[in-house]
Formats: C-alpha cells, structure tokens, sequence
C-alpha cells in the first residue's frame, strides 16, 4: 500500500474527529447485503520489480526484433527522446483539464500553441484541443456537417480507412443520419468521382473523404470539393497519416478536416492513446465539438489563455450541446506539439520528403519481383501503397514471418474485391536492407518452385 | 507582443511572505514557442536517406505541397526551455492536493509510466499477427477480468476512449437489448444531480432526455421515478455514490422499478473510487456501466486526456458489446473475435486507449486486493475528515453521510458577497488546486470537495486551515477573497472577451 500516505495513528485520529470507531463504519450507508465482505479475487499486492517483470514478460510475449512494414492508420515514426522528458514533466502529466486558468497557463498555452500548428499545416482557420482519436473525429465532423446544413445524409469514401467507417456507421445510425459508401476508381485508386456525384442528393449534409486514402493515395481534393460543394454539402477530409502535411499540399477546400495526430511522436501503443483533431473554416466555430483555448488578457493586461465557446459543451448545454465529449487526449497533443517544434518547418518537409523516398523504393523493390504487382500506380501516393500478388497473403507472410519481417496489411477482409492484396509502409525508420530483405523474401517463393 | 506588467524599478521584490503552506517563487516569462522562431534554427537531425532520392514533384504532381507549413524554427534547448517554463506554471498532483470533485485526481504512479513505454509495449501495432500480440492481449485480458470482479458485471469492452465516450457505449448497449426485444424505446431518465455528460449522451443515442428532480435529501425519490417509469423508458443514468458524494441507499428499490417496466439501470462509473472492494454494481442492480481509469484506476490527467471508459455489463447486454471481443481460441491462444451479429458496432479504431489498459492494471497489481480496499477506505475517510473539521463554518446542504466526496454550499458567505467562485480563487493563494465549483447544479453555490486517498493528513490539515482561514477572511476582509488570487502569474483573465471575439490561434505579426 505505498501509494497511500497515512500511518495507523493518523488514521485513528482523523477516525476521532469523525467521531466512528473505523473506516468501515463510514460505509454504513451502503445496505449490508450489497456489501462486499471478502478479498477481491484479482492478482495479489506486487512489488515494483515484480510489476515491471510481469509487463517485461508480456512485451517478450509479442516478439521482438522484426522489421515492420505496417501502417494502416498506425505509422512507425522516430520520437524524439525530448517528447516523453516533456511529457513526463508532472505538471502536465497529473493536472486536470485547464478550467482554472491562474493556475494552467501551461497547458493552456500549450493548447493554443498546438490548435496554431493544427491549422498551419491544414490550411483551416481554426482547431479544437483535441478528439479521441481520427475515428471518433470523423464521426463527429458528419455530425457537426448535419448540424451546419440542416441535412442528415453524409456520402463516404470506400477508400477511407475501414475501422473509420464502421465507427461513423456506429455513431451515424442512432441520429437518423444516413449514409451512402462511395467506391473507388479500380486503376487509380482514388475515389470514383461520377459515382460521388450521383451519390450527393439534396439532403447530403456531407461528402468524407480521406486523403491520402486507406491505400496510401492521394485524392483530388479540388474536384471533390467542386463535386461537394456545388450540391450544398460539406467536404470533410479525414488525415490519417499526419506526416503527408509536410510533403501533400493540405486540403484547403475542405470544410472541415478530421486528423489523426498519432505521427507526430505517438507511440503506435497497439492502437491508443491517439491525437484526433478537428480543423474547420472559422464561421463554422460555434458548431464545433470539442474544447478550445483561446487568448485574452487578464486584469493587468498581460497575455493569457482560458478555454472558451464553451457554451457549446455538454458540461452547460447538456442534452443541447454539440457533443457529449469531455476528457480529451491533451496529453497526446502536447506529445505532437512537441513533435512538431522539434520538427519545425524545414524538418517536417526532409521528414515527408524521406517518406516519400522510402516508399517509393520499398515499392519498385517489392513490386519488381515476380508475381507480385503494385496498384494504382498513377495516381500519388505518400508512404503506402498496394501490392497485388500472385500468391496468397497468408503464404507470403509466413515467408516473411521467418525473415522476421512484418509485411503489408492484408486487405482481404475489407477489399476481397483486390484478390491477394495487402497494404505496405515505408517510413524514415524503415532501412533499405529491410526493403531487399522483403523483396528475398518474396523471390524466395520461386527457388521453392523450381 | 503581450504586454507585461512591469515591476517598479528599485522596488523591493517581496520575500519570504509565508501564506499557509506556500512562498512566492519566480516564474520566468514565455511567449509563444512562434515569437522565438528564427529562420535556420533547428532541433532535429535526420538519419542519412539510404535509398535514392525522388522527385516529389513528379510524384505527387499538384498534390505537392508549394511552402512548406510555417512551424517555428528553433533549437533543443529553446524546446525544453519553453516547455520546462510553461510546467511551471501548471499546478499539478505533484505539487500537492488537488480535490476536484468528481475528478478523482489520485496520485498517478511512475511505474504506470515505465511500463506502458516498454519497447514490446509501446510499439505493438494493432494489425500485428495475433501470435505475435499474445502478451499484449494478455494485458487485455487481466484487466477486464479484474474490473469485471472489481464491478461485479460478467462481461467487458475497453473499447471506449474516455468517460463520455463509456457512456455512449453503454447507452448504445441498452438500445440494441431494447431494439432486439423489438422497440428502442423513447426515453432515457436523467436526475437533476447528473455530470452534463449524461444527458448529452443520452441525446446523441437519439434519446429523449427526461429530468428527475432529487429528493429534499439529494438522492433519487424514488416515488416521482416510479411515477414517470413507463414501457417507453429505456434507462436511467444514475451516478451512484451521486454528485453529492451520497450512496443511494435505496438502490435496489431503483432497479426494481425501472426493472418492472423492463427498463434498465446505466451506472456512471465517476464515483467508483469511493466503492472499489467495499461494494460492487453488479450486486445491487446496475445492468450496465462505465468506469474511468483516469479517476479510479490512476491513469494521469495530462491536462484533459488521455482517458480511458471501459464499459461491464451483465449477461444480458453481452451479444450487444462492440466488436471485436476479446476471446480464447481453442487452441488456448487469445485473439479477437469480429463475428459478433448484434454488436452495436464500433466505437473506437483498433482496441481503444490502450496505454491506459497498461497504466490501470499496474496499478491495480501495485495495490491488490488488500490495497484496493484500503484505498477506498481512505478516500472515504478523508471526504469524512473535511467534512466534519469544516461543517461549522461551510453550509452543508445535504446531511446524508459522505462517501468519497463532501459538497458543502457558499450560502453563509455569499450573505456578504463572496461566491464559491471567489473561495476557489482564494485557495489557489494558500497552494491548492480549487475544489469543483458549482456543481452539482441541485446545489446552489457549490463547493465539491473530493480529496481522494492520496492525501496526507498534513496536507488535509493544510487544506482545512486555509479553508477556514478563508470563512474567517470573508467575514473581515471579503474584497480579499473577492479578488483572489493575488499570487498567480495572471490574474483573473478576461473570459468574456475571450468568448465574443476568439483568438483561437496565433497569426505572425506583420513586417
């Protein structure tokens, strides 16, 4: 119990200024038969060596020392060391949300700092604090779209990542907001632009799109929004991997932009804690979910932050706010703001230019194999792209496996439309070796066959 | 740039003025991290590119990005330095209490911290073959069986990111149990005495939201909720111990009645600090419920996040949790499992906040279940110790016994003008973080004190002293108190203009 700060005396006298015998009978007012009278039966008390050899045990459980070509809306980048010595600054780590702002200026300013970076390098006018995560963003960015319009039908993209569509799918069938999946242009891998037309009717609130899409290809966001915007509706573009910023030109005709901030220094962590954020046009603020921070003055006149529009928030409006979100992930946003200082301008744009190089040769690499074939190869594309093979995915991961290299995704249980195909990233920390030795790994199918 | 106050020059800094438990410190001033950016100054190195270079023009075409985004351009040491001067001026759990009610804000364990980086841990990705993820799932595992024994519920999702988004969950959980019976039902019940959070959920389910007011004693009556509990109702939203730090002792007669209309009982998980191994939810009658790790389980606060929302559930609600489900193959491995006909869907990418499932089961192995209840048993003791060295000064409007929290009200010192907004600011001058102030709405004024059992008796004697010190400066010198606080960096900022013309990013001074 060495978290709890009290001696046995201590507690004998707070139990006499109380006036009750034991702590136990503080409970009284919990009827007895709802009262727990044994041990919960969990894990006994361990030390802290014990702890640390029990998570020890599960890391070395999941293997170590693979090459990862894996991305999918989780992306491998280096984190600076910088990032968790900040981070780990207890005054951030185990403050509250900024609601007394004498004593948050930190964080605040911290916020206001990030919600700038957001913008800059979206093209937006301005960005909340943070969401859960991209998912979870792109659900409430349709539903901000509906509360904009007035229109309850949203039109997304087959090409966005697919766990993003179930969970607006999720979000979406309870508020009557229907949806229609647009599919994709089988050779350029892009959103099929007729079929978005045709698909936007009078009640579409909302046309979703992510770019660079779920295979790692860039949409044409001007024709989009063209599309979108010429039938009333919104264009939202969803950003899973943030690193695209410093190299793809940002969606400035977007209405609002749902990001996933995990690239900027956040641990992969199987999937969570993530960054999401929601980027819009300034005149549609007030419809915003998600907290904001804001600059004003204080009574002497110095320079200082608060959080503000909170009337938009459930904490005042309750049943009539824009969302039901509170905690956010402030942590994780300080993680990207840090990120992206250490980056600064002219690193984010050698880091995205990196990416680029490695994907690109990771893919002529792995596509010039025999049987294997890259897709959608005219389109652009930043740090992932499709392979199509002549083999099933499961034997060629199995060849990888040996290699000690995790492959692509395989896209089967989305895409069955794409026969044996499977999704690859290459990022900064993915070495050429690692590339040749895919591509053996690969080849080696034909030493096996001859 | 901002305007700074200037001190008088020749004028004596003040020294050594002692308030409490607190002494002035300077804290350095920081602009904003683009006020220090200077063209050529950088902070990171890349690795030398070890494939060919590409032309991105060709590439990417018009998707090419034409400037680069302006981000700052400085040093390492300038990053650590601004960041390091912007803590400073955060008060945090480190430095000392911070009772927040409703918030739990425990002390949040280093070793949480260390293990949750560790390589195997930290960069598993979600699409990594289950083989080679046992250890990760193994995680997975041992926390939703102890939060199910910790709760007394026989099923589990972690999926959910935070609190609110638990509460989604698991309002979506009782909406697919009432759809398969073949009606959603209309209404979710909300007491008056409910965090915003509930009644907001409760609308984006597509619910209607209908108010129950609390009784004189601030609990659920019970009477007006079997009077408005009909075949149309889906649920009730209950925090139990309630916003007031009460038990609702009548609780089982609650479930009876929403459960004779086939209706069924939503605990919010907020207040669980104050039940964990002393009494469980799925033994008086919650059907289904959140828990925060980032309150009961010690997961930090960051500042507003990361949170984490697991959602338990009784039998019933299980087909209905979201996909996929952790599960036992028959080969003894663990993996997900996707084919889940009457799950609600997804709520989350991948797995949910992860980290935290990391953080909150170290924390739970630190503490067994010896520890767990000790636990309790102190947060429970030290609301109690407040509440009884501070009852003669601060109205107690609510006498039921305290749990975890005390909610007293600002009735006897706003009699001379000064509100519980103000004693908020004036404790930050004796070094404490604000208690939750005006909340519960059922309270007018509300002070909402929840020390947890991090807490020291000193530091609560630190607390209880400058809390009455504060009554007793109301009555002498309320401006005081009114004007509060004196020590802060900035004093109280200007919200209002910060709400009718927002600055919500910084822009680059022209020229």
């Amino acid at each position: 119990m060495r978290y709890l700060p009290k001696s046995p005396a201590e507690r004998a006298a707070m139990l006499e200024r109380i006036g009750v015998r034991s702590a136990d009978e503080l409970f009284h007012v919990i009827p007895d038969e709802y009262r727990l009278r044994r041990d919960l039966a969990i894990p006994a008390q361990m030390g802290e060596s014990e702890i640390i050899e029990y998570f020890r045990g599960a890391a070395q459980q999941n293997g170590s020392g693979f090459a990862s070509f894996l991305g999918a809306g989780c992306y491998r980048h280096y984190r600076p060391v910088i990032i968790d010595s900040i981070v780990q600054r207890g005054e951030f780590l185990t403050s509250y949300t900024p609601y007394q702002a004498e004593i948050t200026q930190g964080t605040l300013q911290a916020i206001f700092e990030f919600q700038t970076m957001i913008c800059e390098l979206t093209g937006m006018d301005v960005a909340n604090a943070s969401m859960y995560d991209g998912s979870t963003g792109a659900a409430e960015a349709v539903m901000m779209a509906s509360r904009v319009t007035g229109r309850s039908h949203s039109v997304i993209a087959q090409t966005v990542h697919p766990e993003y569509r179930e969970v607006m799918a999720t979000y979406a069938q309870h508020q009557g907001l229907p949806s229609t999946t647009v599919g994709y242009d089988a050779e350029t891998g892009r959103v099929n632009l007729d079929l978005l037309d045709a698909s936007i009717t009078e009640d579409t609130a909302c046309v979703l799109v992510q770019s660079p899409n779920f295979f790692g290809v860039v949409e044409d966001i001007p024709a989009i929004a063209e599309i979108a915007h010429a039938k009333g509706a919104l264009l939202i573009v969803s950003i899973a991997e943030a690193v695209s910023l410093g190299a793809v030109r940002p969606p400035v005709e977007a209405d609002i932009v749902s990001l996933e901030a995990q690239s900027f220094g956040v641990a992969i962590s199987y999937g969570g804690p993530f960054c999401g954020v929601i980027a819009t046009k300034e005149k549609f603020i007030r419809q915003m979910p998600g907290r904001l921070a804001g600059q004003t003055l204080d009574a002497d006149g110095n320079r200082g932050f608060v959080l503000t529009l909170a009337t938009r928030e459930q904490h005042i409006r309750r049943e009539k706010a824009t969302s039901n979100i509170c905690t956010n992930q402030a942590l994780v946003a300080l993680m990207a703001t840090v990120y992206l200082t250490v980056y600064g301008r002219e690193g984010m744009r050698e880091l995205a230019m990196q990416n680029l190089a490695k994907a690109e040769f990771a893919r002529r690499t792995l596509a010039a194999q025999t049987g294997v074939r890259s897709l959608f190869d005219g389109s652009p594309r930043f740090n992932e792209f499709v392979l199509a093979t002549e083999e099933p995915v499961a034997e060629i991961q199995a060849r990888l496996l040996e290699q000690k290299i995790l492959g692509g995704v395989d896209l089967s249980r989305w895409y069955p439309e794409l026969g044996h195909a499977t999704l690859w990233c290459a990022t900064e920390l993915n070495t050429r070796a690692q590339m040749e030795a895919a591509a053996a790994a690969l080849a080696a199918r034909e030493a096996v066959g001859a | 740039m901002a305007t700074e106050t200037k001190h008088p020059v020749g004028a004596p800094t003040p020294r050594n003025t002692t308030l409490g438990k607190v002494r002035t410190h300077p804290t350095q001033n920081e602009g904003l991290i683009f006020e220090k950016s200077s063209p050529g100054k950088r902070a990171v190195r890349l690795a030398p590119l070890d494939v060919p270079e590409v032309d991105a023009a060709t590439l990417l075409g018009d998707a090419l990005r034409a400037e680069a985004a302006p981000l700052p351009e400085v040093s390492e040491i300038e990053i650590i330095r601004h960041f390091t001067r912007l803590s400073t001026w955060n008060y945090a759990i480190d430095l000392g209490m911070y009772p927040l009610g409703s918030c739990t804000m425990k002390y949040n364990p280093r070793v949480n911290e260390f293990v949750s980086r560790l390589e195997g841990i930290a960069e598993a990705h979600p699409y990594q073959p289950e083989s080679l993820a046992q250890g990760s799932l193994k995680v997975v595992r041992e926390l939703e069986q102890c939060l199910m024994e910790i709760t007394g519920m026989d099923a589990i999702t972690l999926q959910p990111a935070a609190g609110a988004h638990g509460e989604f969950t698991g309002i979506l959980l009782v909406r697919a149990y009432h759809e398969s019976r073949g009606n959603a039902r209309r209404k979710v019940i909300v007491p008056d005495s409910a965090h915003g959070t509930n009644p907001a959920t409760a609308a984006i389910c597509g619910y209607e939201v209908q108010n129950l007011k609390s009784n004189a004693l601030g609990m659920v009556d019970v009477a007006e909720l079997e009077r408005i509990v009909d075949e149309d109702t889906a649920a009730l939203m209950l925090t139990n111990p309630s916003t007031i730090g009460v038990f609702e002792s009548e609780i089982h007669r609650i479930a009876d009645v929403l459960h004779a209309k086939g209706a069924l009982l939503y605990m919010d998980g907020a207040n669980m600090n104050a039940l964990v191994g002393k009494a469980r939810p799925g033994d008086f009658g919650v059907d289904v419920m959140h828990l925060n790790l980032h309150k009961t389980f010690s997961t930090p606060h960051g500042g507003g996040g990361p949170g984490s929302g697991p959602v338990a559930c009784k039998a019933i609600l299980e087909p209905f949790l979201p996909t996929p489900v952790l599960a036992r193959r028959s080969d003894g491995a663990l993996g997900w499992n996707y084919d889940r006909p009457q799950s609600v869907g997804r709520v989350r990418a991948f797995y949910g906040n992860y980290g935290m499932f990391v953080r909150a089961l170290a924390y739970i192995l630190a503490n067994g279940p010896d520890g767990l209840r000790q636990t309790t048993e102190d947060a429970v003791l030290n609301a109690n110790y407040i509440r009884a060295s501070l009852e003669d000064l601060y109205d107690l409007p609510y006498k039921t016994a305290s749990m975890h929290e005390v909610v007293f009200s600002d009735r006897r010192q706003a009699a001379r003008g000064v509100k519980t907004g103000d004693i908020a600011k004036r404790i930050i001058d004796y070094g404490f973080h604000p208690f939750t102030v005006s909340f519960p709405l059922i309270v007018s004024g509300a002070l909402m004190i929840e020390p947890t059992e991090s807490e020291s008796k000193d530091e609560l004697d630190r607390f209880i002293e400058a809390m009455r010190a504060i009554a007793q400066e109301v009555d002498e010198t309320p401006e005081l108190v009114k004007n509060a606080p004196h020590s802060t960096r900035v004093s109280r900022l200007d919200e209002a203009t910060a709400a009718r013309k927002p600055i919500l990013r910084w822009h680059p001074v022209a020229g």
